[in-house]
């Protein structure tokens, strides 16, 4: 993974609240054993009309939200399935931040596990961004400062571990193999045995 | 840790939280909590399984791990590998791999050749391996159900999936609390599936999110196990991780003789232990919640996510909202009219949310010397084998047939249609699984979510309607 520090685009607005996993990427695509090219899989329901080509109405398919790596959605976005694919999907299509007042627990922990970043904001900040779909904005992970082109700051929250690990450009396992040695002191004194 | 530490009263939550604490949480790291039972399928494993490979790894705990196939098999029958094959070659590759996988990496599988076999949600609790105080995990949300039984339980994404299978263990921050207090009791005909799309109703698609749920309360104390599995599954959709009920007598009696449960002085042990698995008097919640179970009737979903919700005896909500107005143009439905009636073009009885024997008996005793109404396609998809085996063992098969309804193998099926069992585009389904989201059983199809009553009473009338009368006289 490559580190991430701060991460500036025009945004891509989608104004929806409770965006589920399932819009995300449906579960037909879900039979993969890979996590490559699921990009092509990303919002398919809403991205491609019955007969398979491109909606020219979704947001996505407008020629100026080529390039766009920033998304904007309605609050609750990613809630339901636990499917890491949704992250996936997003990443592999090329958006490296969501920006929501609320972001659901297990796409949070999932997209924090692949370069891509949640950031919950207050709900003013948010109608302004909703408003002005393709405004420049900086996401600066360091101080974890979400910047506006009107200069506005919003300094948002980020779990710490997450956060080095995103800037360091590595994964949680290496970490995790490392407590070995108090994995096993738990396994051998616990009171009782699962 | 100081002597008023110790006697602080704690909530059910943090006594299983704090007791697979391996290692505490700081302001810069997370808790390393220990995992007692990880459970696997076809579906969100291929990828972790490839990691171990990738780093040489081995699964760490393979006599903690219990794997299944659910969510991409058939549930028509398999004789052969070739029958598998009628689900796609993608997802048939994937089921492939998991036995692959399982093999190589010395876990036991609970495939095809199981008679224990089915959704992961259904045969932990079923072979006894759920059980209070543990650690439960699976890549799939919702593994909440396994609250059920006084354990903490989540779904995690498979990353996670590969840190329990390399390492037992999780980085994790300590949840919030909140409490559902549910008084008073459930009336006649209105049941768990009620009473959590009511729940939800009220709280909210994001009510719970950061948060465990513990369900308490008269109405919670008097419902059975699977009652109890039905209501702490769908506390994901209430964007809560978990859901807990503390176990009680019910809890130990479901439990005891299990295949996986202690026996003999352990049996003894481990009850003296769950005991003590309750809130302790004046334990603190960050939040609660009350609700009035003898209010309530049968619920039915009207939009795309199961928190836009009505009494079955309601009108479809008005409204110029954003998310109401496109929910219900995709619903083709209007608002100001009765949901009663709505026309209805298949039902699925099944999931990790009501695919038990109980609910199976509800269906049979509804659907017992009726028809399913001619322009219904009606599937029943029991939740695992066991169950198919205790419900053809009852007759059950033969009353769903003759009622004109498919009988099927157990697995995931309708409820997200991964193996091709899906609602054609546009059709209406009234479904007892757990999500109504926009194409979640097939691309363009329409679900109303329901409980196992109303989805047979749906199947004989043909359209929307009260359960309740159907249950005179029985």
């Amino acid at each position: 993974m490559d580190p991430i520090v701060r991460i500036t685009s025009p945004t891509v607005v989608i104004d929806q609240s409770d965006i589920d996993t399932d819009q995300i990427i449906p579960a037909r695509f879900l039979t993969t054993t890979t996590r490559e090219g699921l990009g092509q899989a990303l919002f398919a329901d809403w991205r491609y009309r019955e007969d398979g080509t491109a909606d020219p109405d979704f947001v996505l398919n407008r020629p100026d939200a080529e390039g766009r790596s920033i998304l904007v959605a309605g609050n609750n976005f990613g809630c339901g399935s636990s499917r890491e694919h949704a992250p996936w999907a997003l990443a592999d299509y090329g958006i490296r931040a969501v920006i929501s007042t609320e972001i659901a627990d297990i796409f949070r922990s999932n997209a924090l596990k692949n370069g891509l970043l949640p950031v919950e904001i207050p709900a003013e900040l948010h109608r302004w961004l909703l408003a002005n779909p393709g405004a420049e904005v900086t996401i600066d992970l360091e101080s974890s400062v979400l910047k506006l082109p009107d200069g506005r700051e919003h300094e948002f929250r980020i779990e710490a571990f997450a956060r080095y690990c995103l800037m360091q450009g590595t994964d949680q396992l290496g970490y995790l193999l490392g407590q070995e040695n108090a994995i096993e002191r738990f396994e051998t004194t616990r009171p009782w045995k699962p | 840790m100081n002597a008023d530490e110790v006697n602080r009263p704690q909530t059910l939550f943090e006594k299983v939280w704090e007791s697979h604490i391996v290692v505490p949480e700081t302001d810069e790291t997370p808790a390393v909590l220990y995992i007692d039972l990880h459970l696997i399928h076809e579906v969100t494993t291929p990828q972790a399984f490839s990691v171990l490979r990738e780093r040489g790894l081995q699964v760490r705990r393979p006599d903690l791990t219990l794997a299944t196939m659910d969510h991409s098999t058939p549930t028509t029958p398999v004789h052969t590998l070739a029958d598998i094959e009628v689900v796609g070659s993608s997802a048939a590759n994937q089921i492939r791999q998991m036995e692959t996988n399982c093999r190589e990496f010395g876990i036991d599988l609970l495939g095809f050749d199981s008679d224990s076999r089915g959704i992961v949600h259904v045969i932990g609790p079923e072979l006894g391996a759920t059980q209070p105080g543990k650690t439960i995990v699976c890549g799939d949300s919702h593994t909440s159900t396994h609250g059920a039984f006084g354990a903490l339980a989540f779904g995690i994404g498979t990353t996670e999936v590969g840190h329990v299978l390399a390492t037992q263990c999780l980085l994790q921050r300590r949840p919030k609390t909140l409490a559902i207090e549910v008084d008073g009791t459930l009336p006649p005909g209105v049941s768990a599936k009620d009473l959590i799309l009511a729940i939800i109703g009220e709280i909210g698609v994001d009510g719970g999110t950061g948060h465990v749920i513990e369900y308490r309360g008269e109405a919670i104390r008097s419902l059975d196990m699977e009652a109890r599995m039905t209501i702490c599954n769908m506390s994901i959709e209430a964007g809560a991780r978990a859901g807990m009920i503390a176990p009680d007598e019910t809890t130990f009696e479901y439990l005891r003789e299990r295949p996986r449960s202690p026996r003999g002085e352990d049996w003894e042990r481990a009850l003296a232990r769950w005991r003590g698995l309750v809130s302790d008097e004046g334990a603190e919640f960050d939040r609660t919640v009350r609700i009035d179970a003898s209010a309530l009737a049968p619920m039915v979903t009207f939009g795309t996510n199961p928190g836009m919700v009505v009494p079955v005896t309601d009108t479809i909500p008005t409204g110029t909202g954003g998310s109401l107005a496109k929910a219900l143009s995709y619903m083709e439905l209007e608002g100001g009219k009765p949901i009663a009636g709505t026309p209805v073009d298949v039902v699925f009885v099944g999931s990790c949310t009501n695919s038990r024997i109980s609910d199976l008996e509800q269906v049979a005793g509804l659907l017992r010397g009726r028809r399913v109404a001619d322009n219904v396609r009606m599937l029943v998809v029991p939740g695992s084998q066991r169950v198919k085996q205790q419900a053809e063992d009852r007759g059950l098969d033969e009353i769903f047939r003759a009622a004109g309804a498919e009988w099927r193998e157990s697995g995931c099926s309708m409820c997200l249609g991964m193996n091709g069992d899906t609602v054609p585009r546009g059709k209406l389904s009234v479904s007892t699984s757990n999500r109504n989201f926009e194409g979640r059983q097939g691309a363009g199809a329409r679900t109303v979510l329901a409980s196992p009553l109303t989805a047979a009473a749906a199947a004989i009338a043909g359209h929307i309607t009260d359960p309740r009368p159907f249950l005179d006289g029985d």
